[in-house]
C-alpha cells in the first residue's frame, strides 16, 4: 500500500517536472533577425498601459495566428510600469497613456535603444470616453465643459438646476439629486477626463489634469470601468465617466464643441487627434500631440483617451526588429485597427496618419 | 510537599512515532518560517516606502505624507471592522443559543449547516451581491434614516444615490463574519456542563434566567475568541470592501453618505494595479501596519481567552 502510494506520488512529480520542462524549452525560442525565411520567429515583449490591454490581447491573437511562429507578450502593468520597463530594457516596445515628456526623452537613456537615435511614438489607439449617466426616459443632455465640471466637483447637485436645463430646452429635467461616480483606482480614462475639465473649465475644475480623485470634491467612488458603469447603472440619478464601449443603453451626454453639441462617436474621437498639433522639437517617428482639447472644430469630440505604442528607431544587437516592425505594422493596419475597433470600442486612426506612422516604422533598424 | 522522583519506563519506539514526532515538527515549524517570511518581506518591502521622499510618490496627493496617508486607511479599517461587530455579534449570539438551546434537534442540524454553507461562500460573491444587489436595495432606507434620524451625525447625509456606502459595506462584511462567530459560540454554548443548567432549573430559573446565569457567562471566552477571529477576517477583507466601497482617504462618521472612508486592503487592491516604483513600497508598507493591527486584535483575544479560561469551569 506505501509503495504504491510512493510510486503514484513519484509519477506526479515526474508528470509535473516534464510538463514544466516542456514550457520552458517552448518559451526559448531564438528571435529571428536572422530572417533567412519569411515567415517571423521568436518573441516579443511589451508592457504597459492596461487601458489598452483588451485591444493588444485581441492584436496579439491576430498577429500570431497570421505568424504562427511567434510569441508576443503584453504585459498590462499600466503606464508608468511600462515606460520604467521599457527604459530598462524589459521590454521591446512599450504601451503609455501618455508619450515620454521633453525631460525623459533628452536623458535618453533607452536601454534597447541606440543612444542619440530617439524612439518612436504612435498614437494607435484611441478611445473616445462617454460622460454616461442614468436618469428614467432621457437618452441624451447637452452639456458645456463648465458644467461638467460643475458637477464632478460637486457644485451643481441637482438635475434640475439652471445650469443643465439652459443648455436642454424640452428636456424635462427631475428634481433629484445628482450622484456623481468617479473611478477608485488610479486610472489614465481620470486622467483623460480631468485634463478636459481642466483645459475648457479652469475657473470650476481647479486641481488640473489628476488620476487620483480629490476628496474635497466627493462624489461616489467606484472601482474600474465595470465598477462605475454598474454604479451608474444601478443608482438613480448617477452620472459617471467610462470608456465609450462600454456605455450601453445608458444616457450619454453630447458636449458642447465650437458652439454645437457633438455626441461621442469613433470618427469625432478621430478627428480630435488629427485637428491637434504634434508636440515640438521631437525627433523623427516621434508623432507625439498635444491633444487639443479646446478644439473648435466641427465635428470633433474632445474627451477622448489616446494612446501611444513606443518602439526605438534604432535597436541596440540582438533585438527583434523584423519582429518590432511586423507587429507595429500590424497594429496601425486597417485590419487591426478594426479588430481593436471590435474587440475593445477604440476609435480607428485615420489613413494620413496611418501611412505617416507606416514610413517611421518600416525605417526602424 | 517534594514530588517523588518519577520514574518513566523507556518507551519503546517505533519508526511510525519518529517519522510522527519529525513531521508534527516540521509542519508546526514551517507555519512559523512562513510567518517570518512574510513579516520579512513585508518590512523589506515596505519600510523604504514608509520613508521615502514624499514628492517622489505619486498617489500621494499634493503635500501629504506616509502619516496623512495612512491614518484616514487605518481609521476605515477599524471602523469598518467594529461596525461589522457590532452587528454581526449580537445575531451570532442569538442563532448560536437558537441552535444550541431552543431550536428541535433536526431543526438545529440543518440550521448549523445552513451557516457553515456561508462561510463557504467566496469574498468576491459577496462583494457583487454587495454592490449589485444589496446596496440598491438598501438605498431608499437611507433616504428614511436621513429624514427621520439626520440629527445624528451618522445618518446625517447627503444619501448616496446609489447605497454604496460605509453601512452597507459593513453590512456584508457581517454577513461575511457570522459564520465563524455562530460556529464558535455555538460549540461552547453546547459544552456548557448540564448539571450546571439542570441545577439552575431546580432551584427554579426560567429558561432565558438559566442561559442568563450559566450558559453566557460559561460560554463567554468562546464568544470572545470567536468575535476576535470575525473581527480579524473582517479587518483583513479585501475584495468585498473594494467593490462595494465607495471610499477615498477620508476620516468621515457618515455612514450613509457618497464619501466614505476607504480601508488598507481595499485601498491596496485598488491602488496595486496601476501602481509603479516607490508607491509599491507605500501601498506594501500599509500592507506591513494592517499586518501589526491583526497582530495586535490577535493577541488581544489570547489574553482575554486565557484570562477567562480558569474560571469557565470547564476543567
Amino acid at each position: 500500500m506505501n509503495i504504491t502510494r510512493a510510486g503514484s506520488f513519484a509519477a506526479i512529480i515526474a508528470a509535473g517536472a516534464l510538463v514544466l520542462s516542456a514550457c520552458a524549452s517552448g518559451e526559448t525560442t531564438d528571435n529571428g533577425s536572422e530572417g533567412e525565411t519569411s515567415a517571423l520567429s521568436g518573441t516579443l515583449v511589451g508592457a504597459g498601459a492596461s487601458s489598452q490591454q483588451s485591444a493588444q490581447e485581441a492584436w496579439v491573437v491576430g498577429f500570431q495566428e497570421a505568424n504562427p511562429e511567434t510569441t508576443v507578450e503584453y504585459d498590462p502593468i499600466g503606464s508608468g510600469g511600462g515606460r520604467e520597463t521599457f527604459i530598462g530594457g524589459g521590454s521591446q516596445f512599450a504601451g503609455s497613456d501618455r508619450a515620454f515628456n521633453d525631460e525623459e526623452i533628452a536623458a535618453d537613456n533607452f536601454a534597447s535603444c541606440v543612444p542619440g537615435t530617439g524612439i518612436i511614438e504612435i498614437p494607435a489607439y484611441i478611445s473616445p470616453i462617454a460622460v454616461i449617466f442614468n436618469l428614467e426616459g432621457i437618452d441624451s443632455l447637452n452639456m458645456d465643459a463648465a458644467t461638467i465640471a460643475g458637477i464632478f466637483a460637486g457644485e451643481i447637485t441637482n438635475w434640475s438646476d439652471p445650469a443643465i436645463a439652459a443648455t436642454n430646452e424640452g428636456v424635462e429635467l427631475p428634481d433629484l439629486p445628482i450622484t456623481a461616480v468617479h473611478r477608485a483606482d488610479d486610472s489614465g480614462t481620470t486622467a483623460n477626463f480631468t485634463d478636459y475639465l481642466a483645459v475648457n473649465a479652469p475657473d470650476v475644475w481647479t486641481v488640473g489634469q489628476i488620476e487620483t480623485w480629490p476628496t474635497e470634491y466627493g462624489g461616489e467612488a467606484a472601482p474600474q470601468t465595470s465598477g462605475v458603469v454598474d454604479a451608474v447603472t444601478n443608482g438613480t440619478g448617477t452620472i459617471g465617466y467610462a470608456d465609450a464601449s462600454r456605455a450601453g443603453d445608458l444616457g450619454t451626454v453630447a458636449v458642447a464643441v465650437g458652439g454645437d453639441f457633438v455626441p461621442f462617436s469613433p470618427e469625432a474621437a478621430a478627428a480630435i487627434v488629427d485637428a491637434s498639433p504634434r508636440v515640438e522639437g521631437r525627433g523623427p517617428g516621434d508623432l507625439a500631440i498635444n491633444l487639443d482639447r479646446a478644439s473648435e472644430e466641427v465635428g470633433v469630440y474632445p474627451i477622448v483617451l489616446v494612446s501611444y505604442l513606443i518602439a526605438c528607431n534604432e535597436y541596440t544587437e540582438g533585438a527583434p526588429v523584423d519582429l518590432v516592425k511586423a507587429y507595429l505594422s500590424y497594429v496601425i493596419s486597417e485590419e487591426g485597427q478594426a479588430l481593436a475597433a471590435e474587440a475593445a470600442g477604440s476609435a480607428p486612426i485615420s489613413a494620413d496618419l496611418r501611412s505617416e506612422a507606416q514610413g517611421f516604422i518600416d525605417a526602424i533598424q | 510537599m517534594t514530588s517523588p522522583e518519577i520514574i518513566r519506563p523507556k518507551a519503546k519506539q517505533r519508526p511510525g512515532d519518529r517519522v510522527f514526532s519529525a513531521s508534527a515538527l516540521i509542519s508546526g515549524s514551517l507555519i512559523l518560517a512562513i510567518l517570518a517570511a512574510v513579516a520579512g518581506f513585508l518590512m523589506l518591502q515596505g519600510i523604504p516606502g514608509m520613508f521615502a521622499d514624499p514628492e517622489s510618490v505619486s498617489i500621494y496627493t499634493e503635500g501629504e505624507n506616509f502619516v496623512e496617508f495612512v491614518v484616514p486607511l487605518i481609521f476605515g479599517t477599524l471602523w469598518a471592522a467594529a461596525l461589522a461587530l457590532v452587528m454581526a455579534l449580537p445575531l451570532a449570539i442569538g442563532i448560536a443559543l437558537f441552535i444550541s438551546h431552543y431550536a428541535p434537534r433536526r431543526l438545529a442540524q440543518g440550521l448549523g449547516y445552513i451557516i457553515d454553507l456561508l462561510a463557504a461562500v467566496p469574498s468576491v460573491v459577496f462583494g457583487l451581491w454587495g454592490a449589485n444587489v444589496l446596496a440598491g436595495a438598501i438605498q431608499p432606507s437611507f433616504v428614511w434614516l436621513e429624514e427621520n434620524l439626520g440629527w445624528i451625525p451618522l445618518f446625517a447625509g447627503p444619501v448616496s444615490g446609489t447605497g454604496r456606502t460605509m453601512l452597507t459595506a459593513a453590512i456584508v462584511l457581517a454577513v461575511m463574519i457570522l459564520p465563524i462567530i455562530t460556529a464558535i459560540s455555538r460549540e461552547v454554548f453546547l459544552q456548557t456542563p448540564p448539571l450546571y443548567e439542570e441545577a439552575a432549573l431546580a432551584l427554579g430559573a426560567t429558561r432565558w434566567e438559566m442561559i442568563r446565569t450559566v450558559v453566557l457567562p460559561f460560554g463567554r471566552p468562546g464568544v470572545i475568541a470567536g468575535a476576535m477571529l470575525g473581527l480579524g477576517r473582517a479587518l483583513g477583507e479585501t475584495m468585498a470592501v473594494a467593490m462595494v466601497l465607495s471610499g477615498s482617504g477620508v476620516i468621515v462618521f457618515d455612514l450613509i453618505g457618497s464619501v466614505n472612508p476607504l480601508t488598507i486592503a481595499a485601498n491596496v487592491a485598488l491602488r496595486f494595479p496601476e501602481a509603479y516604483g516607490i508607491n509599491v513600497n507605500v501601498l506594501i508598507a500599509t500592507g506591513l501596519i494592517l499586518f501589526a493591527i491583526t497582530l495586535v486584535v490577535n493577541s488581544i483575544a489570547r489574553y482575554i481567552v486565557n484570562r477567562r479560561k480558569d474560571f469557565s469551569g470547564a476543567n
